[in-house]
């Protein structure tokens, strides 16, 4: 017996020496890990499988966003005393190189897929069917304001040029070389609005002048301001922000 | 001499699926909370930034890619982890019970340095409770996460957070509790290193 005693005790004295040998160790190795980590982190986003990795994870999200979006669910709308004061202004420029756009010059061109591509002038637009909305606008940094559109619902306006519904995307060019798209099904939602009035009054050139797209159901960059070009297509036409690497699809 | 006989027994305190979940969870928490906090800094909800070089991405567009990939391997991996752990009556086994009183007492002992580790295959009430505190602020990240991402399709859930930017807060909260969690549960690793190992191998010495 006397020996496993003799015996217990070394183990025990020993295993607290090696637990401190084992904590110190444990310190050093964690310590280089998180450096190599950090290293690792500046790094991993440049290589390029990395990158392709994540391309390709962005354009699986896209199909998952399809597949939740839901053709009649509606945006939540807000009473009037909910609207933000003021609504933020936001663009891939500044404040002051916001672009002034003459009504007169001004005409609405449509491309691809659609039956009648006559160019659209700002009173024919106007004299189109309007509805309003009082909606959350989701910017992709995480901010949000509420706003009050009106304008002509993009559906009436697609059945009534004759586009081409089952295609695939719709594209929009515009005056400040801004350039988006979205899918056919969230076009044809009945909250996405060609929006010609911010508030009660035409929409003013911070917010778009003469029309933007507001779309609900999607990210504040999938909102074009100063729309002068729309068109169908089944070819992915991408967009500013996107072919940078922000999600095409960016469903709310 | 047989040193398993001499020293102590050696006890399977984690089936091999908790150590691989384990490792993807800590793996994807790590790569979500770096790149959440990139995507925190495009507009701070706060009056703080959070340092910029913890975080991964190097832009918002770069951090957005990766949190929108990583949410997969984090949501699929926690699934299979809580799937097991009901179903398996590890998490009833190993996580109950917890007591108000077992946690206080745990706590004041170890804030005295006298909190007994001798029998490392229980948890103390303390650490049963950590364990279900992170489980569940990780659930919580992960629905109000999908309330921020799809407050259309789902505004039902957004609602039930105080809409959209209540989801944003209650998201920044759960965030706080798992890094806040996670860091004092390495903590203890590092000051009970003998527990690291057994997330590897599975096996812990036991009481002799």
């Amino acid at each position: 017996m006397k020996p496993r005693k003799m015996g217990e005790g070394l183990v025990r004295h020993g295993s607290l020496e090696i637990q401190r040998i084992e904590r110190r160790l444990f310190l050093r190795q964690g310590l280089s890990l998180g450096a190599l980590a950090l290293l690792a982190g500046c790094k991993i986003t440049d290589d390029e499988s990395v990158q392709s990795t994540l391309k390709s994870m962005s354009r699986w999200n896209d199909g998952v966003q399809a597949w939740l979006f839901d053709p009649k669910r509606l945006a939540p709308e807000f009473p009037a005393s909910a609207i933000t004061q003021p609504f933020p202004f936001n663009a891939y420029y500044g404040e002051d190189e916001i672009r002034e756009i003459d009504p007169k010059d001004y005409s609405l061109e449509l491309g691809g897929l659609i039956r009648e591509r006559k160019a659209w002038t700002l009173p024919e637009l106007y004299a189109l069917p309007q509805a309003s909305q009082i909606t959350r606008h989701v910017c992709v940094e995480g901010w949000s304001a509420i706003g009050k559109w009106s304008g002509v619902p993009f559906r009436t306006f697609l059945e009534r040029v004759g586009a081409d519904m089952s295609a695939k995307y719709v594209g929009f060019k515009c005056a400040d070389d801004y350039y988006t798209s979205i899918d056919m099904a969230s076009a044809l939602h009945p909250q996405t609005l060609l929006a010609l009035r911010f508030g009660d009054q035409i929409l003013p050139p911070k917010y778009g002048f003469p029309m933007k797209l507001r779309i609900p159901t999607k990210l504040g960059f999938k909102n074009p301001k100063h729309i002068r070009a729309i068109f169908v297509t089944n070819t992915y036409p991408g967009g500013y922000w996107e072919d940078q690497g922000y999600n095409w699809f960016s469903g709310s | 001499m047989n040193a398993d006989s001499t020293m102590a027994r050696w006890v399977k305190v984690h089936p091999a699926i908790v150590r691989i979940t384990h490792w993807i969870n800590a793996v994807a928490i790590l790569v979500m909370v770096a790149s959440g906090w990139r995507i925190y800094n495009a507009s701070p909800l706060f009056d703080f930034r959070l340092p910029a070089e913890l975080t991964l991405g190097g832009w918002l567009g770069g951090a957005l890619q990766w949190h929108f990939a990583a949410m997969w391997v984090l949501f699929l991996n926690g699934l299979v982890y809580l799937a097991y752990g009901f179903a398996s009556g590890r998490f009833r086994r190993r996580l109950l019970p917890i007591t108000v009183h077992g946690i206080l007492a745990d706590v004041s002992a170890a804030l005295r340095g006298k909190l007994a580790h001798d029998d490392l295959t229980v948890y103390n009430t303390a650490q049963r409770a950590a364990y279900v505190a992170i489980i569940v602020a990780l659930i919580v990240l992960v629905v109000s996460g999908l309330a921020i991402w799809k407050p259309v399709q789902f505004h039902w859930l957004t609602a039930l957070m105080g809409d959209y930017e209540g989801a944003r807060l209650v998201h920044f909260l759960a965030m706080a509790a798992v890094v806040f969690i996670a860091l004092v549960h390495i903590v203890m690793v590092i000051l009970v290193p003998r527990t690291f190992p057994s997330m590897i191998t599975g096996r812990i010495r036991g009481p002799a």
